[in-house]
């Protein structure tokens, strides 16, 4: 045995060897890497957004009103004379926040509560999924207004709200998955070696399941953002001088004829970002298949 | 002239590790009227062979680089896709290896059948279906009137297969290219489909090449034999000249890889280390539903150090009976005492604690390892649950099990997907010993693998059941590779031990006429 190989052995020691091995290969995948800078440049600056805005986002020029990309507004104006870049730098806050914590929400509940449901079977399974059932049935209007007057509004129930809609979806793919890959030899092997039921699903179901489920999570963050803006655009989420892209393309689509940038800008962040997520989904979903690689 | 005429053929595959030639010009003769048998193991190119012939691979990546293929005075790789699906399913047809994904599920068989002549002939859908039904009498389905309707689920496994050949057989072609039809098998339907073949082309006098693994399945049937390895064709000649005057060494090694023989009679009797008594597993089939009786009373012992085989066909209960001595599947009533210990109550820790001790070998090495997991972690994971190992020994540990399984060290990182058949298995192997057990059930461990890969994977099983001292029961369909390994055998069916014995009593003077019937059913007996 040589010293390299020993090193490596070293190293496979170290545990979470399969989130290693996908991020060797998601670095040679140029789209995902672009995906993944795109969205870390995003959210560097939406963190560091007070300090880098131009001007404050609640600064009004009704003299100026709506104007178009110009010098001193690199992306316009709106009709209140407020800086473009400005609103779609403080949109983007709360917009990839919503994504991401709302999706975070969903995915770590959806996943827990599919893979429990998927794995013990039986009854445990009709009682938690019969719970989704009804919740899937439940207007998710109604459900979000009710949440809304009952503890007023505010930033953080919004992300859970919409969190606790979005699992529904995430935990019957991923019962569905489990409940194929129960039936796998791998599983039973797993069982006859000892190992608890916990660690089973944690450690082989979970990974093998994360195909869709990866997949399935870039496709909810725009849906999530999109969903904050019809909230918004009810009144039900953040409001001016506040602002999310969604709200901000959903003004702009109403002045689409008389001031075209007021839509293309916003709508560009979004799509960038929606594009970025689903560069990085496809490339972790093939990073994360250990079959899909030629070492 | 024969009826298929190959020479000089060579397919390349082009891969991300550049180019592969997987057929390197290969000549070989198909006449009508007799069956020619291709053989080889996985990767020796016989398939790839066969399906360039028809235009069913897939062009990239794969290139037919050179040869001629004369059929019927044609040359098949000069026509074009056209042409060839005039040709295919009307004068060559083909029979697969799995007759449960060649059919369409949502297609009654009826319809499935008819549509080859539908489409190829001018006929109307009433003669199209008492066509069908000629055939499905044809092939051995007993009462087809009632059956032409029904979907391919309600088929068993050798009934699918005979649909798939009458489905081949209804444009009445002159070659059938037959690829590894009974390697899902039973042995006694793959005995059963093997007659059938030999039968349909006699009458018809049609060409037959029959591609298989597996020497003993064509011992009887074959009229020319060809053995391919590593894309070359290394020996050709009729039956008789392979069987028994093999010239090139690695035809002699296939011939060698047959199982044959029993195992030597063991020393002293030991006490017995596992007692089963009663056992019933039944499962239920929904409510009021009689429950499927999968093992119906079964008792028998297992003693220390002895490798007890288990024989039965698909349904007799064979594999249940493994699951639930491990308790991977609910016991109904019965006990099974392991050391003395009532396996079938025991809960928590005291469970865990007697899983290390019983491990369990799987029969597809393709399913039984996490695909996500590099054999590093799947070998290190029983020693550091059972603490077999440290944290800072378990490499060592990892180590010297893949010594002890004859995998090279430096695999250790790859995932399951990179290794073969054989190798997987042996991996399997390495998990279920690494828990240090006593006793191992291996549920069809060898059924998956070439014959030379069989053979390997069975002396490596003898040998580490000496080194280890293991107590193992043997799960099987196959009588012959049961003989080859067990100490003693049991022959099961629909739930029930019909019979018990050695290998040599069992095969010299079979007691009950189900035993009698499934020695009848080993391919080429006569090489045993």
């Amino acid at each position: 045995m040589t010293a390299a190989n020993l090193t490596s052995v070293a190293q496979a020691e170290q545990g979470t060897s399969l989130w290693k091995d996908a991020w060797r290969r998601l670095r040679k995948n140029r789209l995902a890497l672009f995906g993944l800078a795109v969205l870390t440049a995003f959210i560097l600056i939406a963190l560091l957004t007070p300090w880098l805005a131009p001007y404050a986002y609640d600064s009004q020029n009704l003299d100026l009103g709506a104007s178009p990309p110009s010098a001193e507004h690199w992306l316009g104006t709106d009709i209140f004379g407020r800086d473009l870049l400005t609103q779609i730098m403080y949109g983007g806050r709360i917009s990839l926040a919503v994504g991401f914590v709302a999706t975070a929400v969903a995915l770590v509940i959806g996943v827990t509560w599919g893979a429990v449901a998927g794995y013990v079977g039986g009854r445990v399974d009709a009682v938690m999924m019969r719970l989704v059932d009804i919740l899937y049935a439940l207007p998710f209007m109604i459900f979000i207004v009710l949440l809304m007057v009952v503890f007023g509004r505010n930033l953080l129930l919004l992300f859970l709200a919409i969190g606790a809609v979005e699992w529904l979806t995430m935990a019957r793919i991923m019962r569905g998955q489990v409940q194929s890959l129960r039936q796998q030899e791998f599983v039973e092997a797993a069982v006859s070696l000892g190992l608890s039921p916990a660690t089973i699903v944690r450690r082989h179901l979970v990974p093998n399941a994360l195909g869709p489920i990866i997949v399935y999570t870039t496709l909810t963050i725009p849906s999530v953002m999109l969903l904050e803006a019809f909230l918004s655009f009810l009144g039900l989420g953040v409001q001016p001088p506040a602002t999310s892209w969604g709200l901000l393309i959903s003004y702009g689509a109403e002045t689409m004829e008389e001031y075209p940038w007021l839509l293309i800008f916003p709508g560009a962040a979004l799509t960038l970002t929606l594009f970025a997520l689903n560069f990085l989904g496809d490339g972790l979903r093939d990073a994360l298949d250990v079959r899909g690689s030629g070492d | 002239m024969p009826l298929l005429s190959v020479r000089d053929l060579q397919v390349d595959f082009t891969t991300r590790n550049g180019r592969v030639t997987a057929v390197n010009r290969i000549g070989f003769d198909v006449e009508a009227g007799k069956i020619t048998a291709i053989i080889g193991e996985s990767g020796s190119g016989k398939s790839v062979a066969c399906y360039s012939l028809l235009g069913l691979l897939p062009v990239p990546p794969a290139s037919i680089e050179s040869g001629s293929a004369l059929f019927d005075g044609r040359d098949l790789l000069q026509l074009s896709e056209r042409e060839l699906r005039q040709i295919r399913g009307r004068d060559i047809a083909m029979i697969f290896q799995d007759p449960m994904t060649c059919l369409n599920p949502y297609m009654t068989v009826g319809n499935q059948l008819m549509e080859p002549l539908l489409y190829h002939r001018k006929v109307t859908r009433q003669q199209a279906r008492a066509r069908a039904l000629e055939l499905l009498a044809e092939v051995g389905l007993r009462d087809p009137e009632s059956t032409i309707d029904q979907y391919p689920h309600q088929f068993s496994g050798g009934m699918r297969q005979r649909v798939m050949i009458a489905m081949a057989l209804i444009n009445e072609p002159k070659l059938l290219i037959a690829d590894e039809p009974t390697t899902a098998l039973d042995v006694t339907i793959q005995a059963q489909i093997l007659g059938l073949i030999a039968e349909l082309q006699r009458k018809r006098d049609i060409g037959v090449i029959f591609i298989s693994h597996d020497l003993s399945v064509v011992a009887d049937i074959a009229d020319e034999i060809v053995v391919m390895e590593k894309g070359h064709v290394v020996e050709r000649g009729d039956r008789q000249a392979i069987f028994e005057a093999a010239e090139h060494p690695y035809t002699q090694k296939l011939l060698a890889a047959i199982p044959a023989g029993s195992k030597a009679p063991g020393e002293v009797p030991r006490d017995d280390l596992i007692q089963v008594r009663n056992l019933c597993t039944w499962f239920s089939q929904g409510r009021g539903a009689e429950p499927l009786r999968a093992v119906d009373d079964v008792s028998f012992t297992i003693q220390r150090g002895e490798v007890l085989g288990l024989v039965g066909e698909s349904g007799s209960g064979k594999s249940t009976i493994g699951r639930s001595l491990l308790r991977l599947v609910p016991v109904t009533r019965g006990e099974v005492l392991f050391d003395g210990t009532d396996v079938t109550s025991l809960q928590g820790t005291a469970l865990k604690q007697m899983r290390r001790r019983m491990q369990m070998i799987f029969q597809d090495p393709y399913a039984s390892l996490n695909p996500r997991m590099s054999v590093y972690d799947t070998l290190a994971e029983p020693l550091l649950l059972h603490g077999i190992e440290s944290r800072k020994t378990v490499e060592q540990g990892v180590l010297r099990l893949m010594d002890d399984v004859g995998l090279a060290r430096a695999f250790v990182r790859k995932y399951p997907h990179e290794f073969s058949g054989g190798q997987r298995q042996r991996i399997a192997i390495g998990r279920a010993l690494a828990t240090r057990p006593e006793f191992v059930v291996a549920d069809e461990p060898v059924s998956a693998l070439d014959v030379t890969i069989q053979a390997q994977i069975l002396e490596l099983m003898l040998e580490l059941g000496r080194e280890y001292g293991l107590t193992m029961l043997f799960v099987s369909h196959d009588l012959a590779v049961v003989r080859h390994i067990a100490d003693r055998i049991l022959v099961l069916y629909k739930g029930r031990v019909v019979e018990q014995g050695t290998g040599d009593a069992l095969f010299n003077s079979p007691r009950e006429e189900y035993t009698r019937q499934l020695l009848q059913a080993i391919p080429g007996r006569g090489l045993l």
